[in-house]
């Protein structure tokens, strides 16, 4: 990095916030001022950590208020009926709040559908919930807890001046915590569950885990902020603790200032806090808390994104040179293929097998026992009629869907039971026939993804070999671009650039000829052969005849959900059964 | 134990309350299940009816009926114009989320602003009228509220049964382009059915003014006990929807006689933990 005098300005000029920051509570600055610093403090923290989970991996809570309500009566118990020290009654603020959060995540994130509603539906009732104990229970007991008399260590010669300080380390720290995530594998995780989270699953993230990560961060520092807030108002109540503003503002900032960018909810949240000051109390107040409800309506319908998109489009275009970072392709790096780990070239055992394989849905049995055994480095085409089992097949190969009976066995392995990401990262890619890309992520973060996840790339290595997968599909001139903006036939290529960067030992190809004219699949053919060559072994769903036979090795036809061939494509093209199927005879019966 | 004799009242209770439950559930399982929008909304519409109903009749003179009607009729066009909105702006599901949570929040803050924060009471002479039967109270207006929940959920379960506008809608939810596709007219279809769902909330409006205490903050008592009746009764099943509103509407009476009456806003939310952590199908 270039230490150029731009950048030690941009550093110094940090420091010197940050400074001016910390020293105000010692200089004489009114103390009104303090408080109102203080609240622009605690709208950040509530904000930015409302973001971390709602606003990166896109699951809204609308339960904000109950980790903040629970860190507020976690401290203010702890500190008036146990006399635990104020500033350690904050982490244990924190992790009841961290808990709390968890198991409400660990509940709904498991649902294969209807995650995100549930999610957000299930955090109204929690804070209506936790509000019903609290008030029931001697945690308040419907009066209220007083904190006048629990000691604070002051700072700057008064409590106001701790409590400030406390305010402003909240801040920082919320604001390093969502960079962190932001800059993160685990960000670029949690971006693309906002997109496409069975498509992340499959392509190797652990989205189980980083969900529950996420929402643990985000409750854990609503939970602490609770904590000081707690001693800043000095007298708790129900009412006002888990109160509908609570539950709101950090939706209104984070979304307004751009809930997918790290700095994106703090820049809402002193941007609204600074318009709503001094707006009038008393009968005015519900009428101003629909104002600001009107406003979210406008920003979610208006300006989804966000005030940060454009306040970075102009920062490009006006600060100094040197201080933009340029998106610049990195020196594409060819990955080494994965070796296999159990057979040896001379005894050549399946790499994978699908042995008595079962999936049936409701009524629908869409296999019904398939076993297949595939050999290392062939190429082996999948083909059918629709309808008979084989996008079925590659989604429990892959894990994305559960099987009812028999066992799918990798490298002598069974992965049957195996979450789809470990699936992806011992070694199993696929592409989808309609290609899914994370349409928030640049063409190369997509392709890097799959690299870091599935291909267990670090993150700098990702980006290189992502730069190679690129050019070796033809894509790198799109690079920067999002998927939205490329075409079809150039989708199509990402998919298989995204599966190639998981550095497979199988791969899943579904349909990847479909909607491409002759000389595009030409292209891809040669592809093809190119992988194989490399020792991957393929297999591939196509409908395209002249493709089936020009490239497999073997052919297996599945018709109903049954193998009813498996062989030489000579062999099975004239096999009675598979001609009958194509051919659409009366069936024998 | 109490005595049977409170325990049975507090089924019949119950059972009443679940009904409205259910009334309030079915706009919300509908425009949830084939509609794919998720209606916070609905809960403050609702009330806002309840409060009109109370005004035309304390203030206004004006006799339930002839207001829920007016209601009912504004609501359908509300609903119509929400749901413009909606198809404008290329709202998703989740993003629906966002905004109808906004709009209850104005809602409240309107009706808080004309009608202040107290509580609200219509009283009316058929209020107070109950028929007896043994040691039994059936109050007169709470069961007629229980009777039209059942006719309207089952009406629109054979609405959507056996009628092609039904069959239409529900071929539009579960694959809307195929549908079109097939010459269903999704759009027009989808404005209809935002439209009664609307006009469902006002129904459940009027007769929570019947029956009921107003005060601005019910919409957010009401959010946990329906969301749960929609998910448990299956989205987009009016049957369902009435089926979990009594089934949570006598678990929250039990609660109230057997324990105390203040624990009865934790019933529906363990019912869902519970229903979700055994998943059934359905989810």
């Amino acid at each position: 990095m270039d230490l150029s005098a731009n950048r030690v300005t941009a550093y110094g000029s940090l420091v010197v916030l940050a400074a001016v920051l910390i020293g105000i509570p010692a200089s004489n600055v009114p103390p009104f001022y303090i408080a109102f610093l203080y609240l622009v403090f605690f709208w950040i923290s509530m904000a930015t950590s409302w973001t971390i989970l709602s606003g990166f991996a896109g699951y809204w809570s609308f339960g904000h208020a109950a980790f903040f309500g629970t860190g507020v009566y976690t401290a203010a118990t702890l500190a008036t009926k146990f006399g635990v020290p104020f500033l350690l009654t904050l982490p244990l603020a924190a992790a009841v709040a961290a808990a709390l959060g968890t198991g409400v995540g660990w509940l709904v994130f498991r649902l294969k559908r209807l995650r995100g509603e549930l999610f957000a539906l299930l955090t109204i009732s929690v804070t209506f919930v936790v509000a019903t104990i609290i008030s029931n229970t001697p945690i308040d007991g419907g009066s209220g807890v007083y904190l006048i008399s629990v000691p604070v260590p002051s700072l700057f010669g008064s409590q106001n001046g701790t409590i400030y300080t406390l305010g402003l380390f909240f801040a920082a720290l919320s604001i390093a915590v969502a960079y962190w995530v932001f800059s993160s594998r685990m960000g670029l995780g949690l971006f693309a569950i906002h997109d496409d989270e069975d498509a992340a699953e499959v392509k190797g993230v652990p989205t189980f885990r980083y969900k529950l990560a996420a929402i643990a961060l985000s409750s854990g520092i609503a939970g602490a902020v609770g904590g000081v807030y707690s001693i800043y108002v000095s007298y708790v109540t129900v009412g006002e603790t888990f109160e509908i503003t609570v539950i709101m503002y950090p939706v209104v900032m984070s979304i307004f200032g751009g809930s997918r960018h790290w700095i994106g909810p703090a820049l809402g949240a002193i941007i609204i806090t600074v318009a709503l000051y001094g707006f009038p109390a008393g009968p005015q107040a519900a009428l101003g808390r629909g104002g600001v409800a009107l406003g979210l309506i406008l920003v979610v319908l208006l300006l989804p994104d966000g005030v940060t998109p454009s306040l970075l489009r102009l920062w490009r275009r006006w600060a100094p040179k040197s201080l933009v970072r340029r998106s610049v392709l990195p020196a594409p790096m060819e990955p080494m293929p994965r070796l296999a780990s159990g057979s040896s070239m001379a005894n050549p055992a399946p790499v994978l097998e699908c042995r008595d394989v079962w999936k049936g849905f409701g009524g629908v049995q869409a296999l019904r026992g398939v076993t297949i055994d595939v050999r290392p480095g062939e190429i082996l085409g999948l083909v059918g009629p629709n309808g008979s089992g084989k996008s079925t097949l590659i989604n429990v190969i892959t894990g994305h869907f559960v099987l009812d009976r028999g066992a799918v066995v990798f490298d002598g392995t069974p992965i049957d039971t195996l979450p789809a990401h470990r699936i992806a990262q011992l070694g199993i890619a696929r592409s989808y026939q309609i290609p899914r890309p994370f349409n928030h992520l640049t063409v190369l973060d997509n392709v890097a993804l799959a690299a870091v996840f599935g291909g267990g790339s670090s993150e700098s290595e990702a980006r290189r070999e992502a730069a190679h997968w690129l050019g070796y599909t033809g894509l790198a001139a799109h690079a920067f671009d999002l998927p939205g903006r490329i075409n079809l036939h150039e989708r199509k290529f990402l998919e298989l650039a995204r599966a190639l960067a998981a550095r497979p030992r199988v791969l899943l190809l579904d349909e990847v000829l479909s909607g491409l004219n002759n000389t595009e699949i030409d292209e891809a053919l040669n592809l093809m052969r190119d992988i194989r060559a490399r020792g991957t072994t393929i297999i591939f769903v196509e409908h395209l005849m002249r493709a089936v036979v020009a490239l497999s090795d073997r052919v297996a036809v599945l018709n109903g959900g049954t193998l009813i061939a498996l062989g030489t494509p000579e062999e099975t093209m004239r096999d009675k059964e598979v001609v009958n199927v194509y051919l659409g005879k009366a069936h024998a019966f | 134990m109490p005595p049977l004799s409170l325990l049975e009242q507090s089924l019949i209770t119950g059972l009443l309350t679940g009904g409205l439950y259910g009334l309030l559930a079915l706009g919300l399982s509908l425009s949830w299940g084939l509609l794919r929008l998720v209606n916070i909304g609905h809960f403050a519409i609702a009330l806002l009816g309840a409060y009109l109903t109370w005004y035309c009749g304390t203030v206004l003179g004006i006799a339930p009926w002839w207001a829920g009607l007016m209601i009912i009729a504004a609501f359908f066009v509300y609903g119509i114009g929400l749901h413009w909105l909606f198809m404008r702006f290329r709202v998703t599901e989740m993003a629906s989320m966002l905004i109808t949570f906004a709009l209850a929040i104005i809602i409240e803050s309107i009706i808080q602003s004309i009608w202040t924060a107290d509580f609200r009471r219509y009283e009316t002479p058929w209020g107070a009228q109950s028929w007896v039967i043994g040691a039994l109270y059936l109050p007169k207006l709470s069961l007629i509220a229980f009777g039209v929940a059942i006719a309207l959920a089952a009406a629109t379960w054979a609405w959507l049964r056996y009628t092609y506008v039904g069959r239409a809608l529900r071929a539009c939810a579960e694959d809307a382009p195929i549908a079109t596709a097939f010459g269903i007219n999704h759009r027009g279809l989808s404005f209809l059915l935002s439209g009664l769902c609307a006009a469902y909330a006002g129904v459940a409006g009027v007769f929570i003014a019947l029956v009921a205490t107003l005060a601005p903050s019910e919409i957010w008592a009401w959010v946990g006990v329906v969301f749960a009746v929609v998910i448990i009764g299956k989205l987009g099943n009016p049957l369902g929807a009435l089926a979990g509103g009594i089934f949570i509407g006598v678990c929250e009476a039990m609660t109230m006689a057997v324990v105390n009456p203040s624990w009865a806003p934790l019933v529906s939310f363990s019912v869902l933990i519970a229903f979700l952590l055994f998943r059934p199908r359905w989810i």
